[in-house]
């Protein structure tokens, strides 16, 4: 049977946003709408992936979104492991490939994998049965932080389709802005970016994006704003002069946002820096979906979850 | 419209006047819709649900709640390689501790989707009762389940399916037998 006409989900791995329809996205944020509930419940657990195991392996700090998986596997009764580079054979020398393939001895079923050098969770998929998910790989995609959020701000307004949305902050060093440029065009959204020339890649155009570098003209009429963090642990290089002086060009504060539209939505995908990229009064005002976005996460990586355990590698005979 | 290969086991009267005579039951045994509450399993239990406490309300004059199971998450047959089937809402908007409820589907056949409809439930609290009503018992029982109020029962062949149609999906109100394809082409 043709597998392209049938409607619903075919992949083993989410490895980016870049190569995902539009169905697929709507799948997948429909499948999290759905999983939502379960959240909510006196018994916040279903017995849908029982006796999977699924491992999450991380070569760079996170807390956020490594707890928001493990959340959403256990909620899905799936078997959760966290492995951090600290703690791993890692040290001892073993390259990325052996330890796949160790894990793929012991049958794990999904691997979630963080790793600084992109392409990384590409390569595992090829040569891995289990599912892959990327849970961020360099500065090149964090599928499921644009996922979330395209959730929150669908939740909100009811369509991506037409609306505009302004990322500020460090667009070269962003796996979250690469995702959701992705995510929101596929999506039907008009994308702008705003920061300081350091921190706008060269040739970001061709994405189809527009670029600005004064804040209050590239929130002018946004819907959404979504503040980027400032990577202190990657820009050891001199991208700007000093924090304070970042603050006061590119910080989101109640003065700037008069630009925007009075119903715009405050975006952030944490950890958030207050007083720099973000002033605490927008952190905390009634614009901010910030705390929307974290609830999303864990229904957002349940639907990743449950769709691709049922997926298969494309060319796969059943 | 009837496809050639399907027979009509209940028009639209007949469902009306089953689902009327379902009603009538549970009032009976229950002694009025006091406590009571619908669960509908998606899609079509939701539509008799919906269709069953109306009936109640009617008799009884007082409204009960109704709520919805999707029973995907609950299912025994997912599998890698098997596209897994898109997940819609699950919505209990009433807590079911201590309530009567009653389950209800449009056809009970191996059983299999009441055992997962009941697991659903189950972790949404600890009601009193669970009781079944389904519009069409087919038989071909897999589980140690049966229904407590049951609108028609037909003899069926295990590979036969029976399709029920209602004005919610925006088809006339029916039930049908379908004959596998094969066999009904020389």
């Amino acid at each position: 049977m043709d597998r392209v006409a049938q409607k619903g989900w075919w992949r083993k791995d989410l490895l980016g946003i870049q190569d995902l329809s539009r169905e697929e996205i709507e799948i997948i944020l429909d499948t999290a709408e759905s999983f939502k509930e379960i959240s909510t419940r006196e018994i916040k657990k279903v017995p849908t992936l029982r006796g999977k195991t699924i491992v999450h392996l991380f070569y760079e700090p996170s807390t956020r979104t490594r707890t928001s998986f493990e959340i959403a596997a256990k909620r899905l009764s799936a078997d959760a492991v966290n492995i951090s580079v600290s703690t791993s054979s890692v040290v001892k020398g073993e390259t990325l490939l052996d330890t796949a393939r160790n894990l793929q001895a012991m049958e794990l079923d999904v691997l979630v994998i963080r790793h600084a050098a992109a392409g990384t969770p590409h390569m595992l998929a090829e040569v891995l049965p289990a599912s892959v998910i990327n849970a961020g790989d360099g500065f090149r995609e964090h599928p499921t932080q644009a996922l979330l959020d395209m959730l929150t701000v669908r939740e909100r307004r009811g369509t991506l389709e037409g609306l505009r949305l302004t990322i500020v902050g460090d667009i070269a060093h962003s796996r979250v802005a690469r995702s959701n440029i992705y995510g929101f065009r596929t999506m039907g959204a008009k994308v702008r970016v705003v920061g300081p020339a350091t921190m706008i890649p060269v040739g970001v155009e061709e994405l189809g994006v527009e670029v600005f570098y004064d804040l209050k003209e590239g929130i002018r009429e946004a819907d959404v704003i979504m503040m980027l963090r400032i990577q202190k642990e990657r820009l050891q290089g001199a991208f700007f002069p000093s924090e304070r002086e970042y603050a006061r060009f590119f910080g989101l504060t109640l003065e700037a946002l008069k630009e925007a539209r009075p119903d715009v939505l405050i975006m952030h995908p944490g950890p958030m820096n207050r007083g720099v990229e973000i002033a605490p009064e927008v952190a905390d005002g009634p614009y901010s979906v910030i705390l929307d976005q974290v609830t999303n996460g864990v229904a957002v990586r349940m639907a990743v979850l449950y769709l691709l355990t049922g997926g298969a590698r494309i060319g796969v005979a059943h | 419209m009837e496809p050639r290969n399907s027979k009509k086991v209940l028009n639209a009267q007949g469902m009306r006047r089953a689902l009327r005579r379902m009603a009538s039951e549970i009032v009976e045994r229950h002694g009025g819709a006091e406590g009571l509450a619908m669960v509908g399993i998606r899609t079509a239990g939701v539509f008799l649900a919906q269709r069953l406490a109306r009936e109640l309300e009617q008799m009884e004059g007082s409204s009960l709640e109704t709520g919805i199971i999707d029973v995907t998450l609950y299912r025994d047959d997912l599998k890698r390689g098997r596209r897994h089937p898109l997940v819609q809402k699950t919505e209990i908007p009433f807590n079911v501790d201590d309530r009567k409820i009653i389950l209800v589907d449009d056809v009970l056949f191996t059983g299999r989707t009441t055992r997962a409809a009941l697991d659903a439930l189950m972790d949404f609290g600890r009601p009193a009762l669970v009781q079944l009503a389904v519009l069409v018992d087919r038989g071909h029982r897999e589980l140690p389940i049966r229904a407590d109020y049951v609108g028609i029962s037909v003899h069926t062949e295990r590979e036969e399916s029976i399709i029920v149609h209602m004005e919610e999906m925006g088809l006339e109100d029916e039930v049908l037998l379908v004959r596998p394809q094969s066999a009904e082409s020389p």
